[in-house]
């Protein structure tokens, strides 16, 4: 059984089909990509995972948990952490909150504990920290641990995207084009990172990225997208080749 | 320049950060404590007029300014609070169970209010609110079997473990009443902050959507805010109650809730200290202007508004030139000596924000 | 009231008549009522759809527009004739507007709409205590033209004052409409509240364009005080009933300038039955009630827009 199976989902805006029909399976360990032109529906991919979206047909399974049971909120606790296209981290707060809030779904104390801050809050709140810190070693972040998003530059507010849903313990994670707007250098860090997610933590990596660089250099698999249906589906060589896929991508003409 | 050198984690998680805060804090604790002692009764109903307000803060804060959600209702509880109180000592119930209880009812009350309130964003919220405070007068008078409508009630003396409270008579007792719960409500405070679910506000206040992918049930984080925020200012208004000596349907109007949302912006919104700094401007404001109006020669000539229409400009002068409020401004100038000679104007620039829509269409 | 042509207890028929005119009464004069809200409601709606913010000193507004027709008007302040002052007063107001968005708002420009929103509330405060402070707190009343006289027909009364807010709102509404749909002045202030950064690039004066909008609300409001002044006395807390004016405009979706009028004139209307039907302590509550039942169950007013962020 794979990780996750995405089985016929079709979504609709009015007229218009986001989705369609679209079917592909993320085994456990994997780096999965989605490609596609902009418009292509990769993003509301995402968005139906995260159950933003409610599909119009098809079923969403993860680790054999219907995901169209259960609430937004409760994606999350099943162990799916992601990132957005424009980063949305909690501007008004610290690295170090955004990181924490990360560990909400590991919340065990009630309001009253919390109110009364009772030892074992206190001892949650430790080993919290803890994790938070592991992040924050992984990614580099130490320089800015204390600092306030809203003055953070760009690549940095990535890396804390990336960290805040790492921060999770996610098995499965969702990356919503962790490339896009970062320099040369930054990129190559998170081709990296993105390694590392996969061997040393073994999270499986779900992304959506334009940057054929970064995916041919991480991913095992890519799936190519247009007009919301799937053109093509294999390692990202095959896919490159694949002729629908440079039409598609690149116009014809172009080789 | 101070520096701090954290050595373990618990130094961002105990009640205070260092030495210095801690010496601080009890130092402002030791003075609130040995306050009767050094004023006369005027300054000391003052002084606990202050604390009152700083409490009523303190639960539109946790609302407000931590979970971002405008409420211009808050009046209501204050009501609800003081009625309730009032009316669970006349049914006999001691003060030192009427008291919490009805900050439980008030709180409860209010969770369940924001059930259907929680669909609102924004303006939406702030017009609901603004319908709820109006309502509430009425119902307070459509209720007059338990509230005795216009003519009101008043407040009896409380008695607490065989001590009599009462704010003329006593006034010294009702100031350490009030600043045992103010230090309880700060406490509490505090701890959210410090917890997951303080985080949990400030990430629906920032971003629902994230807030919601990391695992936040947003309606419930919501409602749970609306409770302790009710809560809290239940009691607010249960003391503004006994402060008070006698009250209303008209006491709690909806000018006190407008009042309490500009008291909390003018402090600072999201901070403890904003609530205290706010409660301060607002309850000496009168004396200030009636002090400004005896030096210009007005002398006792009641002009009405007078005191809303000034709160009103003090505000709009915050909200333009320093929008963090007083917190904000008192943030800075301690920066500016602990780095002094080293503060750059620049470090305290605002960024460029543009405003884009929500909404589809 | 109409004055009863036979006694009331003579006749079945003839009372069934009455009461057929007394419901007509109050229909009409809570028309009259509610096209006063409407005309509030409309310039929350203006502002609303150019800035994404709402206005809560409008009903202030409305009040100072009043006093400053009354201040040029009256024999006891500046004595000018009523025609010579009216549309000053409107001038006025516009100014007034536009000033108000050039030395306060425009500093708030991107601020979250919960900034304008305090900062509107205040701006209300300060408005009621400057009217205070130049024109006292005696209701005072309007030598209008308008308010002298009423028309009659069959038995229902309807002073010309009423019957001037009616036509005059009406008329203000269709054009407005007509603004916002068919000039581009309009379209781009339509534009420049739903992405201003994207305003800003397709050329549109942003900063301009709320400035322009601000002044047209003034005059809107000037237009309104003039009107409610001439119904009535006032004093400067008749802004208040820009409370009931926020009903009208949530009824009828802040998006919608139709609906702003349908709002003001619903709430209107169920003023003076729910008075007239309800027990004393309820009938107050009804236009209150009504915008909570509204926001509940239809949280983006009867005319709703979808209400969903891109992520």
């Amino acid at each position: 059984m794979s990780l996750l199976e995405v089985k016929n989902a079709t979504l609709k805006f009015g007229g218009v089909v986001a989705v369609n029909d679209l079917s592909f399976n993320v085994e456990e360990g994997e780096v999965y990509a989605i490609v596609g032109p902009n418009g292509a529906g990769k993003s509301t991919v995402f968005n139906l995972i995260s159950r933003f979206y409610d599909p119009f047909a098809g079923s969403i399974h993860f680790d054999g948990v219907n995901l169209l049971d259960l609430k937004p909120h409760q994606i999350a606790t099943h162990g799916i952490g992601r990132t957005f296209q424009n980063i949305e981290l909690f501007e008004q707060a610290t690295v170090l909150q955004n990181l924490l809030v990360g560990r909400h779904r590991h919340r065990k104390t009630t309001m009253l504990e919390e109110l009364f801050f009772t030892p074992r809050v206190r001892r949650a709140e430790h080993e919290n920290r803890e994790a938070v810190e592991q992040v924050i070693d992984f990614l580099d972040l130490q320089p800015y641990r204390n600092k306030m998003i809203a003055g953070l530059p760009y690549g940095v507010r990535k890396v804390v995207e990336l960290g805040r849903a790492l921060a999770s313990g996610p098995r499965l994670l969702l990356l919503d084009e962790p490339a896009s707007g970062l320099s040369v250098e930054e990129t190559q860090d998170m081709r990296f990172w993105i390694d590392d997610i996969r061997k040393e933590m073994g999270i499986t990596v779900l992304m959506v990225e334009h940057d054929m660089g970064l995916v041919s250099s991480v991913c095992d698999r890519v799936l190519a997208l247009a007009d919301g249906a799937k053109l093509a589906e294999g390692t990202p060589a095959e896919v490159q080749k694949n002729p629908a896929v440079i039409e598609a991508y690149l116009g014809t003409g172009a080789v | 320049m101070r520096i701090q050198f954290k050595t373990s984690y618990e130094h961002d998680i105990r009640l205070f950060p260092d030495w210095w805060s801690f010496i601080v804090y009890a130092a402002l604790i030791a003075l609130a404590v040995t306050l009767p002692y050094l004023l006369d009764d005027f300054y000391i109903g003052e002084a606990t007029n202050v604390l009152i307000w700083a409490i009523a803060g303190l639960g539109l804060m946790i609302l407000t300014g931590q979970t971002g959600q405008v409420s211009l209702g808050h009046a209501a509880f204050l009501a609800l609070g003081c009625y309730s109180t009032i009316i669970l000592l006349e049914a006999g119930v001691p003060f030192i169970i009427a008291f919490p209880l009805a900050g439980i009812i008030t709180g409860v009350v209010g969770m369940i209010i924001a059930i259907p309130a929680l669909r609102m964003h924004g303006v939406y919220l702030a017009i609901a609110t603004i319908a709820l405070s109006i309502l509430a007068d009425d119902i307070i008078v459509l209720l007059a079997p338990w509230t005795n409508g216009v003519s009101g009630k008043f407040a009896p003396t409380i008695d607490l473990f065989g001590f009599q409270i009462e704010r003329w008579s006593q006034p010294g007792r009702f100031y350490y009443l009030v600043l045992a719960v103010t230090i309880i409500c700060t406490l509490f405070y505090r701890n959210l902050l410090r917890s997951p679910l303080g985080r949990a506000f400030a990430a629906v206040r920032d971003s629902e959507v994230s807030a919601m992918a990391m695992g936040i049930n947003i309606a419930r984080t919501k409602a749970v805010s609306f409770g302790i925020s009710c809560a809290i200012t239940g009691l607010g208004g249960a003391l503004m109650g006994f402060y008070a000596g006698a009250f209303n349907n008209e006491t709690f109007s909806l000018v006190i809730s407008i009042s309490l949302l500009m008291m909390i912006v003018i402090g600072g919104l999201g901070s403890i200290h904003g609530a205290f700094f706010g409660a301060f401007v607002i309850a000496f404001l009168p004396q200030g202007l009636s002090i400004l109006k005896d030096s210009v020669g007005g002398g006792s000539v009641a002009i009405p508004g007078l005191e809303t229409g000034v709160f009103g400009m003090i505000l709009i002068l915050f909200i333009l030139f320093e929008p963090m409020g007083i917190y904000g401004r008192w943030m800075k100038i301690r920066i500016w000596f602990e780095l002094f000679p080293f503060a750059r104007k620049d470090m305290f620039k605002r960024q460029k924000s543009y405003l884009k829509t929500e909404r589809l269409r | 009231m109409p004055e009863p042509a036979v006694p009331a207890t003579n006749t079945e028929p003839i009372n069934g008549r009455e009461e057929d005119l007394e419901t007509l009464q109050l229909f009409v004069s809570g028309l009259a009522n509610g096209c006063v809200y409407g005309l509030i409601a409309l310039g929350f709606v203006l502002i609303y759809k150019a800035t994404e913010a709402v206005n809560f000193a409008q009903g202030d507004f409305m009040m100072i527009g009043a006093f400053i027709t009354l201040g040029l008007t009256n024999a006891g302040y500046m004595g000018l004739p009523f025609w010579l002052a009216a549309p000053l007063a409107i001038a006025i107001m516009g100014v007034l507007g536009y000033l108000l968005d050039y030395l306060v708002l425009r500093h708030l420009f991107g601020q979250s709409q919960t900034a304008v929103v305090i900062l509107t509330i205040a701006i209300g405060f300060v408005l009621r205590f400057i009217a205070g402070a130049i024109w006292g707190h005696e209701p005072q009343t309007l030598e209008s033209p308008l308010a002298v006289g009423d028309f009659r027909f069959g038995g229902v009364v309807l002073g010309f004052a009423d019957v001037a807010v009616i036509v005059v709102t009406f008329l203000l509404t269709f054009f407005l409409y007509q603004f916002f749909h068919r000039t581009k002045l309009g379209l781009a202030m339509q534009a420049a509240s739903q992405n201003q950064m994207a305003a800003y690039y397709m050329g549109i004066p942003v900063r301009r364009v709320q400035g322009l909008i601000w002044g047209l609300a003034g005059m809107v409001a000037g237009v309104a005080g003039i009107l409610f002044a001439s119904q009535g006395a006032i004093d400067p807390n008749v802004g208040l009933i820009g409370i009931k004016a926020f009903a009208a405009a949530v009824i009828g979706g802040f998006g919608s300038l139709p609906g702003a009028l349908a709002g003001g004139l619903i709430v209107g209307v169920i003023e003076p039955f729910a008075s007239r039907y309800l027990p004393a302590g309820y009938s107050q509550i009804a236009p209150y009630a009504l915008l909570l039942f509204v926001l509940v169950f239809r949280p983006n007013g009867l005319f709703s827009q979808v209400r969903t962020k891109k992520v």
